[in-house]
């Protein structure tokens, strides 16, 4: 109805003619709210001085002094709600992706899932061209028609975005205190324990689905690009 | 028809050609009758092109004809002819027929299948220079 807009912001129908359609006079139709115990309107109170009667009712609330001359307009309220990221249909768990941005750009990895941010989950696999579990956008990538056989293996829920978050430091000094902070520069921190048998864990699966296909490892190994006279988009991927 | 030509290829009745353009590009048909110096009629009984007037500028002369093909025969006759001829068997055959259908198909390989042939490519060159190398010492 009125959602059919001439203008961004201006609708097809006046407010009334919304109202009539949508039938508002017939009232609101709303859930009926738990019933809050009514605050008392009035309360007593004492007042001294022996002619003022002793005690008196008062309102507990009291009506603002001040009521502002015109109307504040209000923000139009936006409908809009942000869609979950579609994912691309040529996109499937196995299926091998070519990267195009970061610094893994050029190769070549296999789709795990995706998660709910809408980024991708992929692993190299990290013992065939070194690129670990990462999450990359799906518009800089190109799928490829070469899927792995990765059976009904589904990635662990404890791969979500938070998975991939940095902990939150604190910072008191600056960041060249705390790197020289004993006269030398900080040793470099090592890779969480665990992560690394994340790694293992996944890639077991992988590895295992893609010394079934001959060249495929090799495949792969091998980084993406074009050459003379190649033209991506004409390209069968 | 000078004895001292060099020209072999001629635009005549029961010349094959290949197609250019078109919804018809990359098929063979036979000149069927020469309409003037720009067009001809050209027919594919056997190669799926229908009947039709064709310009010369959007068609390839092969090296192949259809013998002794009559002058403005009709579709069915056309058939006949290159049937008995074996016409596209020879086009099938030929280098240039093979060349196209491998480009072709070189053109809708995956990604996968490409780096498998650049694989195979570089082990058949490894293999070649070896040979050549032992021929030589």
């Amino acid at each position: 109805m009125a959602r059919k807009e001439l203008v961004p912001g201006i609708g097809r129908l006046s407010r009334s003619q919304v109202y009539a359609r949508r039938q508002l006079y017939k009232g609101k139709k709303t859930g009926t709210a738990p019933a809050k115990p009514e605050a008392a309107p009035t309360k007593e109170v004492q007042v001294k001085g022996s002619k003022n009667g002793g005690s008196r009712l008062v309102p507990t609330s009291k009506a603002p002094r001040y009521y502002p001359a015109e109307d504040v307009p209000k923000p139009k309220q936006s409908r809009k709600t942000a869609k979950p990221t579609k994912l691309r249909d040529s996109i499937t768990p196995g299926t091998v992706l070519i990267l195009l941005a970061g610094r893994f750009r050029g190769k070549r990895v296999v789709f795990l899932k995706q998660l709910e941010s809408g980024l991708l989950l992929v692993t190299g696999p990290y013992k065939v061209n070194g690129v670990p579990l990462r999450r990359v956008n799906q518009a800089y990538v190109i799928a490829t028609s070469t899927k792995i056989e990765l059976g009904d293996f589904k990635a662990d829920v404890k791969y979500n975005d938070s998975y991939f978050s940095k902990s939150e430091k604190k910072r008191t000094r600056s960041a060249e205190d705390e790197f020289f902070e004993d006269g030398k520069p900080k040793e470099k921190e090592s890779f969480p324990e665990s992560k690394v048998a994340d790694q293992r864990e996944v890639d077991k699966v992988v590895l295992a689905a893609v010394k079934k296909t001959e060249y495929l490892a090799k495949y792969l190994k091998a980084s993406w690009g074009l050459s003379k006279g190649e033209y991506p988009h004409q390209l069968v991927f | 028809m000078p004895l001292d030509s060099n020209f072999t290829r001629f635009v005549e009745v029961g010349r094959v050609v290949l197609l250019k353009t078109g919804p018809y590009a990359g098929h063979i048909a036979v000149i069927a009758e020469i309409i003037d110096h720009n067009r001809a009629i050209i027919d594919g009984p056997t190669t799926g092109v229908p009947r039709q007037a064709f310009p010369y500028r959007h068609l390839t002369l092969t090296s192949l004809a259809v013998p002794k093909l009559p002058r403005s025969a009709g579709s069915g006759t056309v058939k006949k002819y290159v049937e008995e001829a074996g016409t596209v068997a020879k086009w099938e055959s030929s280098a240039w027929a093979k060349r196209r259908a491998a480009a072709e198909k070189r053109r809708t390989l995956s990604d996968f299948e490409r780096f498998q042939v650049m694989i195979h490519k570089k082990s058949r060159r490894d293999k070649v220079r070896k040979a050549v190398k032992a021929a030589k010492a």
